[in-house]
């Protein structure tokens, strides 16, 4: 389960506030979807969870199954089970994709004292989910994410999460950018992850991905809080009446 | 053959008493044989240039004074290098410039030494043995390559005429003294051969290699210079290439205090080819000079020069480049690029790249870069479980792909990339 309690998190290099008291409890199993305007901090709170630097964390606690997430280095975290997939996945010039998979692989089996994956199981295992993704091999071969399309990157980014096996997915926007194949494409190898035991928070503008992928829980975010939960009905009123009426209820 | 003239008559004083105070140590050649003549010359040209101070304009970025030292420099020994045992080689093994054992023999090349230059007639190397450095002086001037042909008494002479696929390999190691060495290759008219060197000459060393590259000939070599970080060296190599000729060098600097690498290149035969390359990685007491200079003289032909540094503890890198396309030199395709990785904010990186261009239907191109590690790749991969030292690693190596896919064989490009690799990975 992750746990989110008042989270509180402004920029470091300015004195600006983006979350402000966000509290979430994802369980185990479990589909959340995040909606909500732009700037209201979705992205800020992926990358919190995730570790990277330029936030300041000043008050409240992230925990995955009971580990305080918000201590750890981003590696840890990723070795925890955690995984980002980005709303802007990164170019990497120079390092080929398969190298980067299989560095990561490894990298993370290491943290967890596990042994690594032999050379031939790997090459099986990512053939076998590249295929299902429509990955080629020249897609695999080329340096990460250079030169991809939009929808090449966010394919990219579920290969990844498929390799990585974590237990805790946030999908960033996983759908901007996609047409409506490549929408049903990312949408089936989410699908394929769903388990009993992996947990998945999905941001998203859109009604149309929570057609592919069905939440459990939806929340919707506003001005670094989550205002209101519910059901997937409640991405259907969004779809239909936008955030205006919603964002009126609270104010 | 242009003849050496001075450019200016007028030297400092400072310069001068550098230059007389250095060259008192060394006796004056006077033989009647070839060498003592080629040696008495290269004495005058260093006479008339002076040796470089830290005012003139060449050495602007590079303090040359700890090469004008009279006093010996010494430092802990170095065992000879073995990073390219597995590249099927004939090996020969210098320590602090002296050949160890005999010399191998391979079909296709011939192969001599500087110090039985002197007795035995090796008649095929006099048209060569510093007249590459005599005739480089009159663009620039190069006094410690004059200083060299001048008083080094060990060196490496090769004689290539055939096709020969096992490379030559130079490997140094050192007692912790000083060595001047003299190489020089020459390929015949389709001959091809690869030279390979690794390791530390000496603790202050200086080292010419003047290559000729007959028409159709192909020269490649790779140079690994590591192990000993307080030494001092500056290295030049010269080459002229023949028509349909094919020069590439490829340079690994992962340790010393004092490096400047000059490469001086004249492309004389239409459609010829020079690359030039480098990679360095420069941490703490370590400054690298890169001074590069190629001349197309010729039409159709191609260069490129690609150097890559990754600097961090305070390191320094330098480059100075320049393509110079003669009057009538068409089609000229010259590709320079320069770039440094700065890790920390103590370190630093000197460019200054040049073009000049007298032809006008040539394509010439330069660039250069400084820049610190990319923050969002790093966190990019970190978020995927891979370790900060991991993930510096792999972006450095990202960062220096471009110089390493100048190596043209496969095999030697992995020895190579798995050499830096375990470098890196000691050092993090
Ligand atoms: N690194 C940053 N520097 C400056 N402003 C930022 C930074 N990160 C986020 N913000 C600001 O914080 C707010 C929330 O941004 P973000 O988390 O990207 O929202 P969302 O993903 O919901 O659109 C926005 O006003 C955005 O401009
Ligand atoms: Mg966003």
């Amino acid at each position: 389960m992750l746990d989110i309690k008042d989270l509180h998190v402004s920029l470091e290099d300015e004195d600006k506030q983006i979350l402000k008291g966000l509290s979430l409890k994802l369980e185990t199993g479990k589909v959340h979807a995040i909606m909500g305007p732009n700037g209201s901090g979705k992205s800020t709170l992926s990358y919190v969870l995730s570790g990277k630097d330029g936030y300041e964390v000043t008050g409240g606690s992230a925990e995955l199954d009971g580990d305080d997430l918000l201590d750890m280095d981003p590696e840890e975290r990723a070795a925890a089970g955690l995984f980002l997939a980005f709303q802007y996945p990164v170019e990497i010039p120079g390092v080929g994709n398969m190298t980067f998979l299989r560095t990561a692989v490894n990298a993370q089996r290491k943290l967890r004292g596990e042994d690594e994956m032999s050379a031939g199981d790997f090459l099986k295992s990512v053939r076998e989910k590249a295929k299902s993704l429509k990955i080629d091999a020249d897609m695999l071969k080329r340096p990460v994410n250079v030169g991809f399309s939009g929808g090449e990157k966010k394919r990219n980014e579920i290969l990844q999460m498929a390799m990585l096996e974590p237990k805790m997915c946030i999908l960033d926007e996983t759908d901007s950018g996609l047409d409506v194949d490549a929408m049903k494409l990312v949408a089936e190898g989410v699908n394929a992850l769903r388990g009993p035991d992996r947990t998945f928070l999905v941001i998203t503008h859109y009604q149309r991905l929570l057609d592919h992928i069905k939440p459990d829980v939806v929340h919707i975010m506003a001005d670094g809080k989550i205002i209101k939960s519910g059901g997937p009905e409640l991405a259907l009123e969004v779809e239909n009446n936008g955030y205006a009426d919603l964002l009126a209820e609270v104010a | 053959m242009k003849m050496f003239t001075p450019k200016t008559t007028v030297k400092s004083k400072a310069k001068m008493d550098v230059t007389h105070s250095l060259m008192a140590h060394f006796p004056a050649p006077d033989g009647t044989d070839w060498l003592s003549k080629a040696r008495a010359d290269a004495t005058a040209r260093v006479n008339a240039m002076g040796l470089p101070i830290a005012r003139d304009e060449y050495w602007k970025y590079t303090d040359p004074a700890p090469m004008n030292a009279t006093d010996p420099m010494f430092s802990g020994p170095s065992a000879a290098s073995d990073v390219f045992t597995g590249a099927d080689a004939v090996t020969i093994t210098l320590i602090d410039g002296v050949v160890q054992g005999d010399l191998p023999k391979v079909d296709g090349l011939e192969i001599a030494l500087l110090s039985d230059a002197a007795q035995a007639d090796i008649h095929w190397v006099q048209d060569t043995f510093g007249v590459l450095e005599a005739a480089s002086q009159g663009n620039v001037e190069r006094p410690y390559a004059a200083l060299n042909t001048a008083i080094a008494t060990q060196g490496v002479f090769i004689n290539v005429t055939g096709e020969v696929k096992t490379p030559v390999r130079l490997v140094y190691g050192s007692d912790g003294g000083q060595c001047n060495l003299h190489h020089v290759v020459k390929l015949a008219a389709g001959a091809s051969a690869t030279l390979l060197e690794e390791g530390t000459m000496a603790a202050r060393s200086t080292s010419v290699t003047e290559v000729v590259v007959e028409d159709a000939a192909t020269f490649d070599h790779l140079r690994l210079m590591m192990d000993v970080a307080d030494r001092q060296t500056v290295t030049h190599i010269f080459s002229r290439l023949g028509e349909e000729s094919t020069f590439r060098s490829f340079t690994l600097t992962s340790e010393g205090a004092l490096t400047r690498n000059e490469a001086v290149i004249d492309i004389n035969g239409d459609n010829a080819t020079a690359h030039i390359a480098g990679a360095c990685l420069g941490d703490g007491d370590f400054h690298h000079d890169d001074t590069v200079f190629v001349t197309h003289d010729a039409v159709d032909c191609e260069s490129r020069q690609v150097f890559k540094k990754v600097l961090r503890n305070g390191a320094t890198g330098v480059f100075q480049g320049k393509i110079l396309v003669k009057p009538g030199a068409q089609k000229t395709d010259g590709y320079q690029i320069s770039q440094s990785l700065l890790l920390d904010d103590d370190s630093q990186f000197l460019a200054k790249p040049e073009l000049e261009i007298y032809a006008d239907d040539v394509a010439c191109s330069h660039g250069s870069t400084s820049g610190a590690i990319d923050e969002d790749a790093l966190f990019y991969l970190r978020s995927r479980g891979v370790p900060y030292g991991t993930a510096v690693d792999l972006l450095t190596l990202s960062f220096l792909a471009e110089a390493i896919e100048e190596i043209a064989d496969d095999r030697l490009a992995e020895i190579v990339l798995a050499h830096l690799e375990e470098t890196l990975s000691a050092r993090r």
